[in-house]
């Protein structure tokens, strides 16, 4: 098999350094990753913030060095054939800032075209084509210091498509974007993997609905660790026998969620507070464990505001695999430690 | 990659270019944004001319109240105009990969094709070119305002020497940006270190002989003590009487120092990529 991407017990520890009578501390990023990622295809690496994504990608772009284990992109090693790897890969990372302020976009990207060999009369024809497409052809002669956050982002991207890479990697391309834009962002994205089966795009979110919209596969990652592997519909088939409800109640006032975590026939709940109510996900082995949930409700004088069964989503698949849901993991992080 | 896969009808894969060409259109690139800066970010006329020759004019008072040698002026002038090279050697040279790493460029520049050596060279070429512009408005100024007068003796070693000496200082610059690369934040406290001690050894503003042979040799590690000596006896007519060294050992020193930087740089850079990819240094500390 032909793989674009391919990591083998891949796996990071990061030494933090402590203060002086401190001694060293590890911090595991990534642990045992083995990823099988085929030419063409649009893989996505869904996880919450502190993952283990960002660490990932830097591995596989060269910048960083595994701990542990192997990775291949394009056919060649990224620690000892990193020179092979370069020509054929290109980076854009959500909120990045990269570029030089006091140019505008069509030089910044001119700046970068030429990193990578292009002709300035090529590179100049992409960059009008590739800026049209993302709806910023208005702003080609705009110093990038003066451009939007989002419009910023869109330039970022399209210096990831000007060199026309093998294997793309986009972390959080749409961070910071608004809905318009994302979606217009995300559906150039699947045209270009589209339209060339030689192009492989690895992006990596926490968003779900970017996940499940656009790729062809998804690995679900946290605390370094890869969880579970396969189509986004493979993925919500897993849960396809269990029954998912939404019940949005009045606020649980300092109540915890453990009087429907001990009743029979829950598999997960997970609750979000919101002003005036509480969202409480249900993951239930099936429909006759309602009646129980809505019984200790009752009991426990908890006012049903909104129910509602429906399908299940990726949040679900990674609250059934995890215990939480990513908001909740995310906040749990007490120690935010990004090397 | 199989490129008879599949692709839709008009797609075409781009053209890379690789070696040389790669080299020099990285070089030319990574120039770019410091040619067009100094057009376009007036403010270094304030700074980078002004402010020098404000420190410029408070040396030619004291010698003009001392009764010093009247070439002390134009020594005084051409060492201001140098104060420029070393001024961007530490804010934009040295310093620079920890800012690019801190703005999440280096990242982007390590997975490129490119040779990091030319994004270096084209920062140097890119730094010269700018700094240039500053210190020859720097010295013409200088020279109106205070009536100095020059006798060059040689032009084609004045060329030499100024060549060398950019040469070995962009070298420097070179190397000492890898070692910054390490360091973080405290990158901002070595320069601030270096500025003015540097200002005294280097003799900008008076003669390095008057500092001793061994301060002067000590000090020549620094390309411009060497490079500012032989301009200024190849400029002045009481130049060599006032020089350390004669024209050709400071040309044959600046030669080695050329060579010395230029390949501790390259090994340097390499050394320190990797030990950078291996500790996880090379992107910026938000993500």
């Amino acid at each position: 098999m032909d793989f674009a991407i391919r990591t083998e017990k891949l796996g990071r520890i990061y030494k933090i350094r402590g203060g002086k009578k401190s001694e060293p501390k590890s911090l595991t990023a990534l642990q045992d990753v083995n990823l099988e990622i085929k030419r063409g295809e649009l893989f996505g690496l869904l996880g919450p913030n502190g993952a283990g994504k960002t660490t990932l990608i830097k591995i596989l772009t060269t910048l960083l060095a595994p701990t542990t284990g192997r990775a291949w992109v394009a056919g060649y090693d990224v620690v000892k054939e990193a020179d092979k790897v370069r020509p054929r890969i290109n980076m854009v990372s959500g909120g990045e800032s990269s570029g030089y302020g006091l140019l505008t976009v069509r030089e910044n990207l001119w700046m970068f075209a030429q990193f990578y060999g292009l002709s300035s009369s090529e590179a100049n024809r992409r960059i009008r084509e590739l800026l049209e497409i993302v709806g910023l052809s208005d702003r080609l002669n705009t110093k990038s210091s003066d451009l939007s956050t989002g419009l910023r982002q869109k330039m970022n991207i399209v210096r990831g498509f000007l060199t026309d890479p093998d294997v793309l990697f986009l972390d959080e391309p749409t961070l910071g974007l608004d809905v318009g834009a994302s979606r217009e962002v995300r559906r150039f994205i699947r045209k270009w993997v589209d339209e060339d089966e030689t192009r492989t795009l690895l992006l990596t979110t926490h968003y779900m609905v970017e996940a499940d919209e656009l790729c062809d596969r998804v690995a679900i990652i946290n605390q370094g660790r890869v969880l579970a592997c396969d189509t986004p519909s493979a993925l919500k088939r897993r849960l396809q026998q269990e029954a998912i409800y939404h019940i949005e109640v009045s606020p649980l006032n300092g109540r915890g969620v453990e009087i429907f975590e001990s009743l029979p026939g829950v598999h997960k709940v997970v609750h979000r507070a919101h002003e005036g109510s509480t969202v409480l996900e249900f993951i239930l082995a099936q429909d006759d464990a309602l009646g129980q949930v809505l019984n200790a409700m009752t009991m426990s004088n908890i006012h049903i505001l909104n129910l509602q069964k429906r399908e299940p989503t990726l949040e679900d698949v990674f609250v059934d695999l995890v215990g939480r849901s990513m908001e909740e993991v995310e906040q749990s992080l007490s120690v935010d430690v990004k090397p | 990659m199989n490129e008879m896969a599949a692709r839709a009808p008009g797609v075409r894969r781009v053209r890379k270019y690789r070696g040389w060409r790669l080299f020099l259109q990285t070089v030319v690139a990574r120039a770019y944004p410091r040619v067009i800066g100094a057009q376009r970010e007036k403010s270094w006329m304030f700074f980078d001319i002004f402010l020098p020759l404000l420190s410029v004019a408070a040396y030619v008072y004291v010698y003009r109240a001392i009764q010093a040698p009247e070439e002390y002026v134009g020594f005084v002038v051409v060492g201001g105009a140098m104060t420029a090279f070393w001024l961007n050697i530490l804010w934009s040279m040295s310093s620079q990969l920890y800012w690019e790493k801190e703005q999440g460029n280096l990242a982007l520049y390590i997975i490129a094709p490119n040779s990091m050596m030319a994004i270096l060279l084209g920062m140097a070429v890119g730094g010269l070119f700018a700094t240039l512009l500053r210190a020859v408005v720097i010295m013409v100024i200088g020279s109106w305002l205070f009536g100095v007068s020059y006798s060059v003796s040689s032009a084609w070693q004045l060329a030499l020497v100024f060549l060398i000496t950019m040469v070995a200082l962009y070298g420097m610059g070179m190397m000492s940006a890898s070692v910054y690369l390490l360091l973080s934040r405290e990158a901002w406290h070595i320069s601030n270190l270096a500025q003015e001690p540097v200002y005294l050894l280097s003799g900008f503003y008076f003669p390095i002989k008057n500092l001793g042979f061994w301060v002067s040799m000590a000090a020549s590690i620094i390309p411009l003590t060497m490079g500012l000596d032989a301009l200024r006896q190849l400029i002045f007519p009481s130049g060599a009487a006032l020089g350390v060294l004669s024209v050709e050992v400071e040309i044959a020193i600046l030669l080695v120092l050329s060579l010395v930087f230029l390949v501790s740089a390259r090994w340097l850079l390499v050394y320190i990529e990797r030990l950078a990819i291996r500790e996880g240094r090379l992107t910026e500390s938000r993500r």
